[in-house]
């Protein structure tokens, strides 16, 4: 057996976790910013997977990804560019990306720039469309490709010049931190943290945009998204969790997606290895007209904030949102005290006044996971399960215990533990 | 015919998730068919006019509105669901329970009661190993009251618990008391000076509701498990737990009670309680010793007695003289044994039965048990008593109280066995014996005794002497003279048999090596304020009731109890 101390490794993973300083620094097209990004790939959230097995908001965001490339016109086109093998998938953590919902990030979408400063790797994310109808849910009607392109040529240059022109870009950690102070947990509620990431924007879209009317337009699009700050995030925590991979003898979760038929993990200490198992159906609370009957499977990078000790780890910060987990800010206590449970660390710069400011459970060790029995929580948006309905509610779900158990099995035969 | 009615609350904020809740709430009303509950911004109010929810009266409503959609079977059912808006808001905020977190892991317990000294343990034995090593490397006591617990596990939770100087009480350990909190069953009894170790659960209870019946108090009673007392486990936590009490100030008399064990054990924990300053009234079931006490130790034959002694001496400390136990540090470390060399057979018979008392296996010519029968006489083993007045030797001999040859070939032949520590012989006076036998033994005593000091051995001669001054031999002449050669001198057989079984018990070794047990410190094992408790729910609950703070570990069988998986997180902790 190699002489691995997997306290000290996890420790370490742990430490460059919370160490980590992620920057949004910039806003570009993928092709120019992400490295090997081909006109013909499309990334989405969670592991790999092929059409074949795409749920239905999965495959809708892919038509939606290759028309708004004009790689087709229309469905149909699609489609059959698809069977023909034109086009090719990959998972956005495989590109150090990540994406809500659907993830779908294609060539020329202009994407947000992160970069941890303490260790300098970078991460990215797509632009937040808001709600209603939008891509990342399955929706690619005309409308929804309309708003993609104009999110794409008006809004994103007025950031990418308003970040450009600040001295340090925005700190992404710091911003998470204050807004865990405001009621936000990171992942289902980022209201507070929009409205910070607003008013961080705001001076600076002034000063440089010379139109008045667009810097306009696009402040109030920005200000009206309580998840507008949500992509940045991601990405933010993406820069975290990668810090952590690859320490050799770590057991810390450094990755955890969904595609919507799969969630798929990442060991630290078991390189770039996918373990998966069939994603869960979340219980959760529906808007009107809607029930768990119309739920797509769980889907979507953003549980990259549980993986950094946020979302649903830092359920005692959100008050507000309380009623996802049955009902009492009690209940929001006792969710972080259950993921305290299976972490390793309490992290050093994101606290929660409710639990005495506390720092949140960070660094999951596969280990706990499967001697508790305890999985990790997730807060997440609930998808219709057709392409293009959109968003029908929110509430919690977890992870396949399978995961977890298949990743420590791997571990102990790669380490040769039960030699 | 269904029947859409609206209300535009303004100027209200709700976050979105309360109103999902209350849009439940309101569904789940009789006569409900949907419902929308949201602030009307455009968006908002396009989703409610796409379900067939809005009306007229909402469709200018602002973002800061909030708007409550209805669609019932009625325009009635329509108006009480309304009016049971403010209620159903009220009734959410006011059924908020607030129920504590439970940990599901010793280590998070820990965390949240730090003061806690004791964990209870009562999982499966299959896990309660586990458990308790995980406790003890927390540096909590362990009360295991798990069963099925294999011996092995056992002693390895016992070797770790005396290394870091903390108590485990168990496996199968039903009963303890602690500064009057009882773990798993126990009687409320008065608090009081007598202290007890008991490898029994109903003994420990019949003893401590005795003693409250006489009237008088436990300050601690420590459950050992029925195992602690068997050779393998060598009474660690019996050992520990009364050297607890022995420096425990509250602690007057100790009581130690077990069923019954193998005489080994009991010779083993007879000389450790020696080592103690405190008198421990001993009642070993079914160990009948021919003395009444050794040392500070005080035999009781049933649990009663026992009681009723500890509350006498109790009552009576200062009239207790504590026998200084007797120094071995001139023996070599060869010396182990005694050899007694009878010439009266009762003498020899007595000696044997209370040297039972204070060492396993004394072997002898006319031994009781079969395994400690010497075949060959003439080589003694280990701890012997020959009675020379058997026929093997008498034939065409004179009987020996009356011929010392014999004997005192004997004599020296002991004294140049290495292992010899103490040789004990009688001298039996009166008419028919010999004249004079000091003269023929003094001067063969200190000769053998020189001799073995001139090879660094300290030989001990006890002599026995029965008779009177009026017996030809005159008793204090006799006395004097073997006194005079070095010999100790003893006139009642079970004193002299006493005197060496303290040396020889004291040369004996420990079953275990107790040494660590001076880290024990009783203050740590008597502060019972917070216990952690994991397994049995009832117990916990028998602590709250018992005004402890007491934390219940929602405990699971690890991996959910898969082997493969509980091997693999076993072999990645070590």
């Amino acid at each position: 057996m190699d002489k691995i101390n997997i306290e000290k490794s996890n420790a370490l993973a742990v430490d460059k976790m919370m160490s980590a300083r992620p920057i949004l620094v910039g806003v570009g097209r993928a092709s120019d910013l992400i490295p090997n990004m081909q006109a013909n790939l499309i990334l989405h959230a969670g592991p790999p997977i092929t059409w074949e097995k795409m749920s239905g908001p999965m495959k809708g965001a892919v038509i939606g990804g290759i028309i708004f490339e004009n790689l087709a016109k229309n469905e149909e086109d699609a489609i059959s560019m698809i069977e023909g093998g034109e086009i090719e998938f990959a998972p956005c953590h495989e590109f150090d990306s990540v994406g809500p919902m659907a993830g779908v990030t294609t060539a020329s979408m202009q994407i947000y720039e992160i970069v941890n400063s303490t260790d300098g790797n970078k991460a990215y994310s797509n632009l937040n469309e808001g709600y209603g109808k939008v891509l990342r849910y399955g929706a690619y009607s005309e409308d929804v490709i309309k708003k993609l392109r104009w999110m794409n040529e008006e809004v994103a240059p007025v950031i990418a010049d308003a970040l450009a022109s600040s001295d340090h870009g925005i700190d992404i950690r710091q911003l998470l931190s204050e807004a865990l102070h405001m009621g936000d947990e990171g992942h289902n509620r980022n209201k507070a943290g929009s409205i910070l990431y607003t008013a961080k924007l705001a001076p600076l879209i002034a000063k440089h945009c010379d139109n008045s009317s667009i810097a306009s337009d696009v402040l109030q699009f920005l200000a009206d998204n309580a998840l507008s700050v949500l992509n940045p995030v991601m990405a933010g925590c993406k820069a975290m969790a990668d810090a952590a991979h690859g320490i050799e003898g770590s057991t810390i979760m450094t990755v955890m997606a969904r595609n919507g038929t799969e969630l798929g993990v990442r060991i630290s200490g078991l390189g770039d290895r996918w373990f998966t198992g069939p994603v869960g159906q979340p219980v959760g609370l529906y808007f009107p007209g809607f029930t768990s009957d119309d739920a797509s499977g769980d889907i979507g990078d953003s549980t990259i904030t549980e993986t950094v000790g946020i979302g649903g780890f830092a359920m005692a910060s959100a008050p507000a949102i309380v009623t996802f987990v049955s009902g009492t800010p009690q209940d929001a206590l006792n969710a972080t005290m259950e993921m305290y449970e299976i972490t390793v660390s309490e992290h050093k710069h994101f606290t929660i006044p409710a639990l005495d400011f506390r720092g949140t459970p960070v660094g999951v060790d596969i280990r706990k996971v499967v001697e508790l029995g305890i999985t990790p929580r997730i807060n997440t948006g609930i998808a219709h399960k057709d392409a293009g309905v959109g968003q029908v509610g929110a509430g919690l779900v977890r992870p396949p215990m399978s995961v977890f158990e298949e990743s420590l099995v791997a571990f102990a035969e790669h380490y040769g533990i039960l030699d | 015919m269904t029947h859409i009615v609206n209300e535009v609350r303004s100027g209200t904020y709700y976050d979105s998730v309360v109103l999902m809740q209350l849009q439940k709430s309101i569904l789940a009303l009789k006569g409900v068919l949907d419902v929308g509950v949201m602030m009307g911004t455009e968006a908002n109010r396009d989703v409610l006019e796409q379900s067939g929810l809005l009306t007229e009266d909402s469709k200018y409503a602002a973002a800061e509105d909030l708007i409550i959609a209805i669609k019932a079977e009625s325009a009635e059912k329509g108006k009480d669901a309304l009016d049971s808006v403010d209620m159903i808001m009220s009734q959410r905020q006011s059924s908020q329970t607030s129920q504590d977190f439970r940990p599901r892991s010793l280590i998070t317990a820990v965390r949240s009661l730090p003061d806690a000294r004791w964990v209870l343990i009562s999982v499966p034995g299959r896990y309660a190993v586990d458990v308790a090593l995980e406790a003890l490397d927390l540096g909590k006591n362990v009360f295991l009251y798990s069963d099925n617990v294999s011996l092995d596990d056992e002693i390895l939770i016992k070797k770790s618990s005396l290394e870091k100087g903390l108590l485990v009480m168990g496996p199968d350990c039903g009963t303890a008391v602690i500064n009057g909190v009882g773990f798993g069953f126990a009687n409320v009894t008065k608090i009081g000076p007598v202290g007890v170790v008991a490898a029994s659960g109903t003994g420990l209870q019949a003893l401590i509701v005795s003693l409250d019946g006489l009237g008088s108090g436990v300050s601690h009673a420590f459950g050992t498990g029925g195992r602690d007392l068997k050779d393998k486990v060598g009474g660690i936590t019996s050992k520990q737990a009364l050297s607890l009490l022995a420096g425990d100030n509250d602690t007057q008399v100790i009581v130690l009670t077990s069923k019954p064990l193998a005489s080994e054990v009991a010779i083993d924990l007879i000389r450790f309680i020696n080592t103690l300053n405190k008198p421990v009234v001993v009642n070993f079931l079914g160990f009948v010793p021919l003395v009444t006490r050794i040392g500070n130790v005080f035999f009781a034959k049933t649990l009663h007695e026992a009681s009723d002694l500890a509350v006498k001496l109790s009552s009576n400390l200062d009239s207790i003289t504590m026998n200084t136990p007797v120094s071995n540090k001139e023996f070599a470390p060869s010396q182990r044994y005694v050899r007694c060399l009878f010439s009266g057979g009762t003498l020899a018979y007595e000696t044997l039965l209370v040297l039972n008392t204070f060492a396993e296996g004394v072997y002898s010519n006319i031994a009781i048990n079969s395994d400690y029968k010497l075949h060959d006489a003439s080589v003694s083993k280990e701890h012997t008593v020959i009675d020379m007045g058997e026929d093997e030797y008498t034939l065409g001999r004179l009987h020996p109280m009356m011929d010392y040859d014999l004997r005192l070939r004997r004599l020296r032949q002991e004294s140049e066995d290495e292992e010899t520590a103490v040789i004990l012989l009688d001298v039996v006076l009166g008419h028919g014996s010999h004249p004079n036998p000091s003269a023929e033994l003094a001067p063969m005593i200190s000769d053998v005794k020189s001799a073995a000091l001139s090879e660094g051995r300290y030989l001990e001669i006890v002599v026995l002497v029965i008779g009177t001054e009026n017996d030809p031999q005159e008793l204090s002449v006799q006395i004097e003279s073997l006194r005079r050669a070095g010999a100790h001198v003893e006139t009642c057989t079970d004193k002299a048999a006493s005197y060496v079984g303290n040396i020889i018990m004291g040369l004996s070794p420990y079953l275990i090596n107790i040494k660590s047990l001076e880290g024990s410190d009783i203050d740590q094992v008597t502060q019972v304020s917070s216990i952690i408790n994991v397994g049995l729910e009832y117990f916990h609950e028998s602590l709250i009731q018992q005004g402890v703070q007491s934390t219940h570990v929602d405990w699971q069988p690890p991996a959910q109890g898969n082997e493969k998986l509980m091997d693999i997180l076993a072999k990645m902790k070590s």
